[in-house]
């Protein structure tokens, strides 16, 4: 039988491989990707917990988050694509504008 | 009335605030005109309050709320009433004539505007002291003297400062900060008994605090008697604080006339007049006070008998004539101290007005040994000169005849004998120095022309001028009897005794002669020709007199030195390596952490992703921990 336990220890393993990816990953194209994994994680814990709990709003939240990753990556892919070509590259080892 | 009492009050700040817009501007005839005649709108007003106070009584105005804070009220309230108007009178027709003295004597001096503008300040704050109807007011225009007294001594502060040996006084910055300093010290003092009184009587208006002085203790009387002669002491320069007086000559002549002769000085006199209900209470330290002020009247006049300094000799003779007033005030005969004051403040302002001219014609020289027989020369500031002398002195019928010999009349009818043989002597003395002054100046042949001086009489108005201080020196004395009853409605009359009464006759007359006998004496060693003795200039007493006793070294040595050298110590050890250690090592740490951690910021996205993931891991265990405790 597949508990909350379940749900939860695969939402910890995705969030956590996504913060590795976030972490480790030199590309900013690869970082958008390990989010996008870091916010999934969320919702399967929202979804899982809002089953459990019979209360909706963790679901309804699941969907909110699902929104804003959508438009989050429509915006950030529009301005990747705005910064590739102007440094054609999207390498965080060579965009460092701001170092102090 | 209303209207009286703040024309004559704030005429010499309006006349200070425009002489001020052009301070900076070079000089400017109309200030020195504006101002004068503002003093002498406000001499008119005083005059006027006097009248009218002697008709009506006291006058009191109320010009706002000062300070309102919980229990304490204290108003910016004035009270005119009779000494206050002896005060306000005296205060300003010596100021209305040493202004117009000084539009001749500051003639060629840059600061001819700034001048004017302290010397009106000072009369302004010399206003707001004696009409304050409370001891906070008296305090604000007691404080408000002594910066223009610091002010106007250090007017011509650009000067170095040289050793003792070529001027007692250093230099007029050193004295100015000298007298500001030691009134300082002083004025602590007053500020105690001030905050005693206010404790204890819960006010400070006059009224109510004197009404009440029957009910309070004894001890607590004598503490606020005590502090507030401290003040006194410092303000009217009383030994140990006696000092900067002879150093204060340094500022220009005017000055002196003004502030260290009239007025700021006889403040100390004022407080212990106005404060009389208190001294009658405590006869201990009113008596302490006679003795005291009869010690600095024979001190003073000691060293004038052989100072060779011309303001000097008008300065210490200044302090001997306060040791009188402080003699009457202690012995409970206050209109006659108050009565010693005005008649002085005309004949000692004359006095040094007329040194003042004989500075100016002798080209700021004061030596008097280097003068003689500028009597053929200036022929009116030696009669002026002469004739205050002679108040001085004490000579019928001048003022200073009445009014001294009043004091030493209470003197005997205290049975103070010891009092009244001592200030009987300083009588003699007295003479002796005014009259060594003025004949070795005056007479004595001819010496000026061997240091290739050319002396010149001064211009006729500024002689013109002096003329009211002149008439006052003489006739003054003749109105003791109404000025007696015109103050003893406020202050507690004086009766002699029968038996004093009787023996007036004979006092007067013993004064008379030792007064004559010191003129006498100086006539006999210096009007014909400056004889100098070797052996008696070279001679111990001589020479502890000519050094003030040695005063001021030994103050140095024991005060000023140490001092100085604590604070070097202070500076070194204590500010420099605990102090500013500490603060420097927090600013050192700061600077230090915020190098270092430098490092992070390395522009690169990764590395704060990393650090962000960190600080989130660290927090997480953190709330992981917290959670756990509790």
């Amino acid at each position: 039988m597949i508990g909350l336990g379940h749900y939860l220890v695969l939402s910890a393993i995705l969030f956590s491989i996504g913060l590795v990816g976030v972490i480790r990953r030199k590309n900013l194209l690869m970082l958008f990707f390990s989010t996008e994994i870091m916010l999934n994680a969320a919702n399967v814990a929202f979804a899982a917990i809002s089953s459990y709990h019979n209360d909706l709003a963790g679901q309804m939240f699941a969907f909110f988050i699902v929104a804003v990753a959508a438009s989050e990556v429509a915006v950030g892919l529009g301005l990747l694509i705005l910064l590739y070509k102007k440094r054609g590259t999207l390498d965080l080892d060579k965009l460092t504008l701001l170092k102090g | 009335m209303e209207n009286l009492v703040y024309t004559a009050l704030f005429a010499p700040l309006i006349g200070s605030l425009f002489a001020a817009l052009f301070g900076m501007s070079p000089k400017k005839q109309f200030v020195g005109v504006v101002t004068s005649i503002l003093l002498f709108v406000s001499f008119v007003s005083s005059a006027k309050l006097w009248a009218y106070v002697s008709e009506h009584g006291p006058v009191h105005v109320r010009l706002m709320d000062w300070i309102v804070a919980g229990d304490m009220y204290v108003p910016f309230g004035f009270n005119v009433d009779q000494v206050t108007a002896v005060m306000m009178t005296v205060v300003t027709i010596v100021s209305t004539v040493v202004h117009i003295y000084s539009n001749g004597y500051m003639e060629h001096d840059k600061g001819f505007n700034r001048f004017f503008s302290y010397l009106s300040a000072f009369v302004f704050s010399m206003m707001v002291l004696v009409m304050s109807d409370n001891f906070l007011g008296l305090f604000i225009g007691w404080e408000g003297v002594g910066v223009c007294s610091w002010l106007l001594i250090g007017f011509w502060y650009h000067k170095e400062d040289v050793t003792r040996d070529v001027n007692p006084s250093i230099s007029p910055s050193w004295a100015a900060n000298e007298a500001f300093i030691m009134n300082r010290i002083a004025d602590l003092g007053m500020l105690v008994g001030i905050f005693l009184i206010y404790w204890n009587f819960g006010t400070l208006q006059y009224d109510a605090v004197f009404e009440r002085v029957p009910e309070m203790g004894h001890g607590l009387l004598v503490a606020i008697g005590i502090f507030l002669f401290i003040g006194a002491m410092g303000k009217s320069a009383q030994f140990p604080l006696h000092t900067w007086l002879a150093d204060a000559m340094e500022g220009p002549t005017p000055v002196s006339a003004l502030i260290h002769a009239a007025t700021m000085v006889t403040a100390g006199v004022y407080l212990v007049i106005r404060a009389n209900p208190i001294y009658s209470e405590i006869p201990e330290v009113s008596y302490f006070i006679a003795v005291l002020g009869t010690f600095v009247a024979i001190f003073a006049a000691s060293m004038a008998l052989v100072n060779r300094d011309l303001k000097r000799i008008i300065a210490y003779s200044t302090l001997s004539q306060l040791g009188y007033m402080f003699a009457a005030a202690g012995l409970g005969a206050y209109w006659v101290a108050l009565f010693h004051l005005a008649a002085h403040a005309f004949f000692k302002a004359l006095l040094f007005l007329g040194a003042g001219n004989v500075m100016h014609a002798m080209h700021d020289e004061l030596d008097i040994f280097k003068m003689g027989d500028l009597r053929k020369i200036m022929k009116w500031t030696y009669l002026y000169m002469g004739l205050a002398s002679l108040a001085l002195a004490g000579i019928w019928p001048l003022a200073g005849f009445f009014s001294k010999d009043t004091i030493l009349e209470v003197a005997f009818n205290e049975h103070a004998y010891g009092i009244w043989f001592i200030l009987w002597l300083t009588a003699g003395l007295t003479a002796f120095y005014s009259f060594r002054l003025v004949f070795v100046a005056f007479w004595s042949g001819n010496r000026y022309e061997k240091f290739g001086m050319h002396p010149h009489e001064v211009q006729p108005y500024v002689l013109w001028g002096m003329l009211p201080l002149g008439i006052l020196a003489v006739i003054f004395g003749w109105y003791h009897e109404s000025f007696m009853h015109f103050v003893t409605k406020l202050l507690p009359a004086y009766e002699m005794s029968e038996h004093t009464h009787h023996m007036t006759g004979t006092l007067i007359t013993v004064t008379t002669l030792i007064a004559l006998g010191g003129i006498l004496v100086a006539f006999r060693l210096y009007s014909h020709k400056l004889k100098r003795n070797e052996k008696i200039e070279n001679s111990m007493p001589y020479r502890v007199l000519s050094n003030q006793y040695y005063i001021p070294i030994f103050y140095e040595r024991v005060f000023s030195k140490p001092y100085a050298e604590l604070s070097d110590i202070a500076w070194k050890e204590i500010d420099m390596q605990v102090v500013d250690a500490t603060v420097d090592g927090i600013a050192s740490i700061v600077e230090e952490t915020g190098d270092s951690a430098r490092g992070m910021q390395t522009g690169n996205l990764s590395d704060y992703l990393k650090w962000m993931a960190f600080g989130l891991v660290a927090l997480a265990i953190m709330a992981v921990i917290v959670a756990m405790k509790s």
